[in-house]
């Protein structure tokens, strides 16, 4: 039964080959590839929305939307629906072509970094030997999309809301960086699927380097919700005594654009994480070892949920940072640990300390 | 922090900005007009009047005891304490003294009112600064003291309950019973409060050194309540001029001496511990007495001024009544707390970042129709 | 030194912090404080002197008690109150007495501050707990409290 879905695959691959010449059925394919992922990429998106609705709610006693179909599941595409419909202005003396480009790289960004994951043994869309590398230059762009988007609205505040938020982003960038660094001294390679080979055979990552790895976990996840401007870093959007940030001139489908895109770019995170530290995949104790495709991915989704979770309680309890605080907890505290940390698991590893 | 200035050839300007009358941080309808050089305040011009129902003119038309639902709609969290403070004067000037069953189910109430503003403030103040869940843990608190009044006043915001010479009615024989539960419950919920909140590293670092109010400066813009008490002024009007039952309970005046958000955050938690334990000692023994002293029905003061104070959650209030013996008074002023108290924000908002007068508005406490009356 | 013992103490906080919020999340959705409300309305009831709205009661021969004194008009401090009355000949004394025409109410203006249920000498109005009291057309919101054909109960003046 679990073959069935390998199966279409396999067919659908051999039919597109046998009717087309060789160049044109490999695009055909990225292109089927392609547009699976965006439909991936917006009913995760969708429902990542209404998840964070019910957990903010039962965080805060109350329950969440339940009005709408069951337990409130359709709400999210009467939310689409309400976005879709707004009307899309134009503000006069905006820099026309950036403010229409600005959300598409956001979008684009977030995509093209979904794109090397391993969902599972059989499902990865683009497996290259510079995994890691490639997964964190392409997030970068995602910066471009929001100073962008504030300096062709014409407005000051967007100005400085977007001033602010890529100050934030490329400061912590550097922190997220080192921790993965850390974690890929242990493995060796970059390529994400050797790093789940690797972790298969020795354990989950955080355990064969247990100190350090630990550290390093705690250090991404402080820098990854400062990467996504989620609260207790979200001075960005929720600092509303002055505008609403970058995307105050933005309404309907290009809002929904910057929107979605950043709890993708939490689900990246959150995946980044995941394979580095918890095993990608595989499984606890290697339970359901050689199954194929749906125990595999099944594990992936819920590791990724847990992760995400968490993200979702720290926005719930804390509040906001001040923006020299912000700074201030980057460049002096996070920054000099995260070397060190560096340092002590190069140690622990040429002493042959992991587990 | 000197994180301004640093190249100085390069000059900046400095830019106006409206923080609006609608808004998601202020507390009520008011406009600041800032004027801010890139994350620093240069002035702070708080403009007022978008709530000015003449409150004070429509007392001059109302007859004494229907002045006292007016004073319900100026500063809503602290409803009963304004009620009783015009009762007070009224009562004074008719030279009647009340039972004690009055003074006491009066200073209950009080106290239960005192709590209830304070928590709504814990919830508000926690949502400024962006920890959103606060606000419902305040409120679900909060609904509890709403239900006690409800059963024995019949209204939950805007409870006419108080009237020259005692009590419109008397209490539901539920009252006690309800308020000793609803002690029994908030005494466990309040350190939960503390560790939510109170230590936590972010906020302290928030509310710490920020919006620094000395002692001189309190007493000459003249501040009272909270804001005065957390920086060293002892001006709790229970202690210093006591009404009602004040003078036969024991409580401790909460008095910090470093003058910044985090001590007027403490006052005020101290504040709702000595609330309780107030309630404590007055709940089990309330006297008996007469509900309601005998008064004409149509009340004509003697010529004359009277003047009485109270203590309400935000400072103290004072209300004037100038009478020339018909039946209605002459003249009606209100010292509303919060006026003076926002005589300060300005002083005390130089050179702070636009985040620091957040932080500052939502440790003062303001209700907008207060000020405005 | 001071520099690792911050660390440590602002990561003990913030996992204290948490820890509450954790402890709620999971006590949901069994400890949650929604009233499901347009679905409750049968299980929904005021309390006993909740201040929804002004009624004159009726007892089962359609009488009330309100003699037209006056006496919550003049207590009324906005005018919500209007009593529209007139002198006439009562049959069974045979002299005149004043009897009322119609016992105005304007809901939109009440502030339900309670002064003029406390002014009746004969305890005619009284508190109604109802608290759906919105209506689309504004001329619904003035309402007459006694009911057509309805007289006053004999010998209620004492």
């Amino acid at each position: 039964m679990m073959n069935i879905p390998l199966n279409i695959v396999r067919t659908v691959h051999d039919w597109i080959f046998s009717i087309m010449p060789e160049g044109l059925a490999t695009f055909t394919e990225w292109i089927l590839i392609a547009a699976l992922y965006l439909a991936l990429f917006a009913v995760v998106g969708l429902y990542l929305v209404l998840l964070e609705r019910k957990v903010a709610a039962w965080f805060q006693l109350r329950l969440g939307p339940n009005r709408v179909g069951p337990w409130g599941i359709f709400q999210t595409i009467a939310d689409a629906l309400k976005l879709v419909s707004k009307e899309i202005y134009d503000p006069v003396r905006v820099d026309k072509f950036l403010f229409k480009f600005a959300p598409y790289l956001v979008i684009v960004a977030s995509l093209i970094a979904m794109s090397v994951f391993p969902f599972s043994k059989q499902f990865q869309a683009f497996d290259i030997n510079i995994g890691v590398f490639f997964l964190f230059a392409v997030s970068s762009i995602g910066v471009i999309g929001v100073l962008l988007g504030g300096w062709a609205s014409n407005n000051k505040f967007a100005l400085i809301g977007a001033m602010r938020s890529g100050l934030q982003t490329i400061s912590y960038e550097l922190s997220v960086g080192l921790s993965i660094l850390t974690m890929v001294l242990l493995t060796g390679t970059l390529q994400l699927s050797e790093i789940i080979e690797v972790q298969r055979t020795g354990g989950w990552l955080i355990l064969q380097g247990h100190i350090p790895a630990i550290i390093a976990f705690m250090i991404f996840m402080i820098a990854g919700t400062a990467e996504t401007n989620r609260a207790p870093f979200d001075l960005v959007e929720a600092e509303s005594e002055l505008g609403a940030g970058f995307h105050t001139e933005y309404s309907g489908m290009q809002f929904a654009y910057f929107f979605l895109a950043e709890f993708i770019n939490m689900f990246i995170i959150a995946s980044i994480a995941v394979v580095l530290f918890f095993g990608g995949w595989l499984s606890p104790f290697g339970i359901t070892e050689g199954i194929t495709w749906f125990p595999e991915s099944l594990w992936f989704l819920v590791k990724v949920l847990l992760i995400i979770f968490l993200m979702m309680w720290f926005r719930w309890t804390f509040p906001r940072l001040r923006v020299d605080q912000l700074l201030t907890l980057e460049w002096k505290y996070l920054l000099p640990i995260n070397l060190v940390n560096l340092v002590i698991m190069a140690i622990v590893i040429w002493l042959n300390w992991t587990i | 922090m000197t994180d301004q200035e640093v190249n100085t050839k390069m000059k900046t300007e400095e830019y106006f900005v409206n923080m609006g009358p609608q808004h998601p941080a202020a507390h009520g309808v008011l406009r600041l007009l800032l004027t801010i050089d890139g994350e620093i305040i240069k002035n702070v011009e708080p403009d007022l009047g978008y709530i000015h129902r003449s409150i004070e003119k429509m007392c001059e038309r109302d007859s004494y005891q229907q002045i006292v639902h007016l004073t319900d709609r100026m500063d809503y969290l602290s409803s009963h304490i304004n009620n009783e403070a015009v009762c007070l004067t009224v009562e004074k000037g008719l030279e009647i003294e009340v039972s004690d069953r009055v003074k006491v189910i009066r200073t209950i109430i009080g106290e239960l009112t005192r709590l209830a503003s304070h928590q709504l403030w814990w919830g508000v103040m926690g949502m400024d600064l962006g920890a959103l869940t606060t606000y419902f843990y305040a409120f679900r608190d909060r609904e509890l003291i709403n239900d006690i009044f409800e059963e024995t006043c019949g209204a939950r915001l805007t409870m006419n309950y108080f009237v020259p010479g005692g009590l419109m009615y008397d209490i539901h024989p539920n009252f006690v019973q309800r308020t000793k539960e609803f002690i029994t419950h908030f005494r466990t919920k309040l350190p939960e409060y503390d560790r939510l909140l109170t230590g936590n590293v972010i906020f302290e670092k928030r509310m710490k050194g920020v919006g620094l109010l000395t002692k001189e400066d309190a007493i000459s813009f003249g501040a009272t309540g909270p804001v005065a008490r957390g920086s060293g002024f002892a001006s709790d009007i229970r202690k210093k001029d006591p009404y009602s039952a004040f003078d036969r309970v024991d409580f401790k005046e909460a008095l910090f001496t470093e003058g910044d958000s985090y001590a007027r955050y403490k006052v005020r938690i101290m504040e709702m511990w000595e609330s309780m334990s107030i309630i404590e000692q007055l709940i089990d023994n309330i006297p008996e007495g007469n509900i309601k002293e005998p008064t004409k029905a149509v009340i004509k003061l003697p010529k004359g001024e009277f003047y009485q104070r109270v203590e309400t959650a935000r400072g103290e209030l004072g209300v004037y009544i100038n009478s020339t013996g018909t039946k209605n008074p002459y003249r009606v002023k209100f010292r509303s707390p919060g006026f003076s108290n926002l005589s300060v924000l300005n002083h005390i908002s130089k050179g702070v970042k636009i985040a620091d007068l957040v932080a500052t508005m939502a440790s003062f406490d303001f209700v907008i129709p207060d000020i405005d009356r | 030194m001071s520099y690792f013992s911050d660390i440590y103490n602002g990561i003990k906080t913030l996992l204290t912090g948490m820890s509450v919020t954790g402890g709620y999340f999971i006590r949901a959705p069994k400890g949650s404080i929604t009233q499901q409300y347009p679905n409750n309305r049968e299980t929904l009831k005021m309390l006993d002197r909740f201040r929804g709205e002004v009624v004159m009661p009726h007892n089962d021969n359609n009488e009330h008690y309100c003699t037209g004194c006056q006496s919550c008009e003049i207590a009324c401090p906005n005018g919500s109150i209007e009593i529209v009355w007139d002198r006439q000949v009562d049959p069974e004394t045979g002299k005149k007495k004043k009897m009322i025409d119609k016992h105005i109410y304007h809901l939109g203006m009440c502030t339900m501050c309670g002064l003029c249920i406390e002014a009746c000498p004969t305890d005619a109005i009284v508190w109604a707990q109802n608290y759906e009291n919105s209506v689309y057309d504004r001329k619904y919101l003035t309402k007459v409290l006694n009911q057509p054909g309805s007289k006053v109960k004999a010998g209620i003046e004492e």
